[in-house]
């Protein structure tokens, strides 16, 4: 691939864990990385969902809250829609609705973000709270981080949380 | 040796994403065909190409207010 000469950058903060903001996310990050920027994914809190290995509810973690709280949030999987999301069955749903008109669905557009080498850092603070560990992640997430490394490395970039 | 594309079924930003992830698996020199739909993807494909360093060789109207753009990589 040519190396482009003045590449932009763009910083998403994954921070919510719903359906739909992480489509937004994963659409302007695939988006963004597709037309020449260098993008970075910084996952905190409910976001770190989406990033577990294991899809669905575990128990994850060493104490019984860890635990409960990584079981009842479940992984990209279980994501509830922000709005109207009746028992889980609307993302289902809306997947279904986003296959019907041609639109990428959430593991597509996660698969295009790895294939175009998009970074994927996860939250060291979110993760030590919710006690889940980088063995537990997919093996994309490149590296655990703190916030002045995130910002630090996002210092030249757009910043958009999510 | 010419690829072909065909995003016109594509809705944003997988229109951009498939022809990034096609120029990338060529080799410099191999062009590609890209059937594209008139509006976001053929304001935004051939200058996201051109940003990337990528030639656009032609941009032709095709039946059904579809283009034909061909890059060379």
């Amino acid at each position: 691939m040519n190396l482009p000469v003045d590449k932009k950058k763009i910083s998403i903060v994954c921070f919510s864990g719903d359906f739909d903001k992480m489509v937004a996310a994963f659409t302007v990050a695939t988006g963004a990385a597709a037309t020449n920027r260098e993008v970075t994914m910084f996952f905190t809190f409910w976001g770190l969902n989406a990033l577990k290995k294991k899809k669905g509810r575990v128990a994850t973690g060493n104490s019984l809250m860890a635990r409960a709280f990584n079981f009842l949030m479940g992984g990209i999987n279980n994501l509830p829609l922000s709005r109207l999301n009746f028992f889980g069955a609307s993302p289902i749903l809306m997947t279904k609705m986003m296959k019907d008109h041609n639109v990428a669905t959430l593991p597509e557009l996660v698969e295009a973000a790895h294939a175009l080498g998009i970074r994927i850092v996860a939250c060291e603070m979110a993760m030590k709270i919710l006690e889940v560990e980088k063995r537990d992640m997919i093996e994309e997430v490149e590296s655990v981080v703190g916030v002045a490394t995130f910002l630090n490395e996002s210092e030249n970039s757009h910043i958009i949380f999510i | 040796m010419k690829h072909f594309l065909d995003i016109t079924r594509e809705t944003c930003p997988m229109t951009f994403v498939k022809v990034k992830l096609q120029l990338a698996k060529m080799e410099t020199g191999e062009q590609l065909e890209v059937l594209l739909n008139e509006g976001e993807p053929l304001e935004n494909v051939p200058r996201s190409c051109e940003e990337q360093g990528y030639s656009v060789l032609s941009n032709e109207p095709t039946d059904n207010d579809k283009h034909l753009l061909l890059i060379e990589k």
